[in-house]
């Protein structure tokens, strides 16, 4: 049974066409990949998914609902993280969550077994109250993770989830993203432009560029279809040996400009 | 009451008490107002027979601290759209409006605390609230003074994106605001084009209330500011929900 539904998704900014005509279908149960190069479409795809976008045209449909007329059935539904951070600097790890378990609707009695169950998870219980502040990206990232489950969505959405990590904090993440998966079922709908983070753990991959989907199947299937050794150079035959250039992101300058 | 109302407006009150600077400021900026027109002012005013100036300058700063701390506000839906918390609330599955309100009921809650810290400054300097059947009322007129600026700032706010631009274009618009409303002195000497400005600043109704309601004589009457308040508040309430319904990030 399919739980993502996406047909002719398109998104234009100005003249610019970011996703173009894109179609794809997630099983639920199973760990998409989409993978591309810099400015491909894959997070402003994953953006209109998360209700934060709105389509130029096409459906999506998420669990059964609409994104246009469901937007609130589809957001208690899906769990997000972001490829920026998201958390509350100046709260708490624990006042992170109680304001998401809050804005979920969370029955008040249950909110602290819940939020602390998935410290516990992540392994930072023992600094529930410090403030995110004083966290790395990594543990950031965990605080994330956790507060994207808090409310046991049937979809998880991770926006390059891993960038800027160091290794233990990806196999980390890989690990217990694999073992939410396995355990409750939880469709795992993520970008990346790391080629054996697509391969080692996701069932199917799509590879975009360009705002256009180029292929879809699993690691193996793309390989053999593209008839190459690895999804490295199966990556490349498709997208090419250009150099993509992104300008870079106001967001990130002014992140720098404002680091306390 | 709704809960994402609750947690935007528990949250902004959070994040006010953490942040020290932000703390002094709203102490120390009406503190240095008062300081200076009581003293420069204040005996020109009493020697054209005019009254106390205290009586008549003290609401003035209470309602400029709302006026300020209110648009001001605003800063904070830019610093969460820069550092990411404002994607963290569009996904969740509440009302734009209950967002919008939650933030802006916090910052008027603390606006308010700001001119209540004014008027106990300006009990030390002399001034005395004439009326106490008045007072709930006068508290009333705070709040909603500092809901509609509230609801002015994050409003504007959403269509800036750089903390440097926001501040700068807030206060060209906050200084007339101030100055020309007969907040601080009498606009009774201005020429006939500032009394226009006069009668289209906002502010001027919202000074009008507030002095009224704190035993100043005024110039309006009622009736009209609490109109124009309404109306006002109404207004931006909508205009900022449909913004923020449109709010992509």
């Amino acid at each position: 049974m399919e739980i993502i539904k996406v047909k002719d998704l398109t998104k234009n900014f100005g003249n610019l066409t970011a996703v173009d005509n894109v179609s794809f279908q997630v099983e639920k149960g199973s760990i998409f990949a989409f993978l591309g190069p810099n400015g491909a479409g894959k997070s402003t795809t994953i953006k209109m998914m998360t209700t934060v976008l709105f389509p130029t045209r096409g459906t999506i449909n998420i669990n059964g609902f609409d994104i246009i007329n469901e937007k609130d059935e589809i957001r208690k539904s899906i769990g997000v993280v972001f490829q920026d951070h998201t958390v509350d600097d100046d709260l708490s790890a624990y006042e992170n969550l109680y304001y998401h378990a809050a804005l979920y609707n969370i029955p008040e009695d249950e909110r602290k077994k819940k939020i602390e169950e998935l410290l516990r998870y992540v392994g930072l219980l023992d600094k529930k109250d410090r403030f995110v502040k004083t966290f790395s990206g990594g543990m950031k990232r965990r605080i994330e993770i956790a507060r994207g489950l808090l409310h046991s969505p049937k979809v998880l959405f991770l926006d390059e989830p891993t960038i800027g990590l160091d290794v233990q904090t990806r196999a980390f993440l890989w690990k217990h993203i694999k073992k939410i998966n396995k355990e409750h079922d939880t469709t795992i709908f993520f970008t990346t432009h790391n080629m054996d983070e697509a391969e080692k753990i996701s069932h199917k991959i799509a590879i975009i560029d360009k705002g256009k989907i180029l292929i879809i199947g699993s690691p193996g299937s793309i390989k053999k279809k593209t008839k190459t050794k690895s999804l490295e150079d199966a990556f490349l035959k498709l997208t090419g040996y250009d150099i993509r250039e992104q300008s870079a992101d106001n967001t990130e300058v002014l992140r720098q400009r404002f680091r306390r | 009451m709704n809960s994402a109302v609750m947690v935007m407006w528990q949250r902004q009150l959070k994040l006010y008490f953490r942040n020290r600077q932000r703390l002094i400021v709203g102490f120390v900026q009406p503190l240095l107002f008062l300081i200076a027109f009581s003293f420069g002012i204040g005996s020109m005013f009493e020697q054209a027979g005019k009254g106390n100036y205290i009586q008549y300058l003290i609401p003035g700063i209470v309602g400029m601290t709302i006026l300020m701390s209110s648009t001001m506000n605003g800063m904070t839906l830019i610093w969460d759209k820069q550092f990411g918390f404002l994607k963290e609330t569009l996904v969740a599955p509440v009302s734009r409006s209950s967002l919008l309100f939650g933030r802006c009921l916090g910052g008027a809650t603390t606006s308010c605390m700001q001119g209540c810290v004014v008027l106990i400054l300006g009990s030390f300097l002399g001034f005395r609230i004439t009326d106490w059947v008045l007072f709930p009322f006068a508290l009333i007129v705070m709040f909603a003074i500092a809901l509609l600026f509230n609801l002015l700032g994050t409003t504007l706010a959403m269509k800036f994106n750089d903390m440097h631009s926001f501040p700068t274009i807030m206060n060209l618009l906050i200084m007339p605001m101030v100055f020309i409303s007969g907040a601080l002195f009498p606009t009774d000497d201005f020429p006939e084009i500032i009394k226009l400005i006069f009668k289209i600043n906002p502010f001027t109704y919202c000074n009008d209330l507030l002095k009224y309601t704190l035993g100043t004589a005024i110039e309006y009457n009622l009736f009209i500011d609490i109109i124009v308040i309404a109306i006002l508040i109404l207004t931006l309430g909508m205009i900022g929900t449909h913004f923020f319904n449109r709010l992509e990030t």
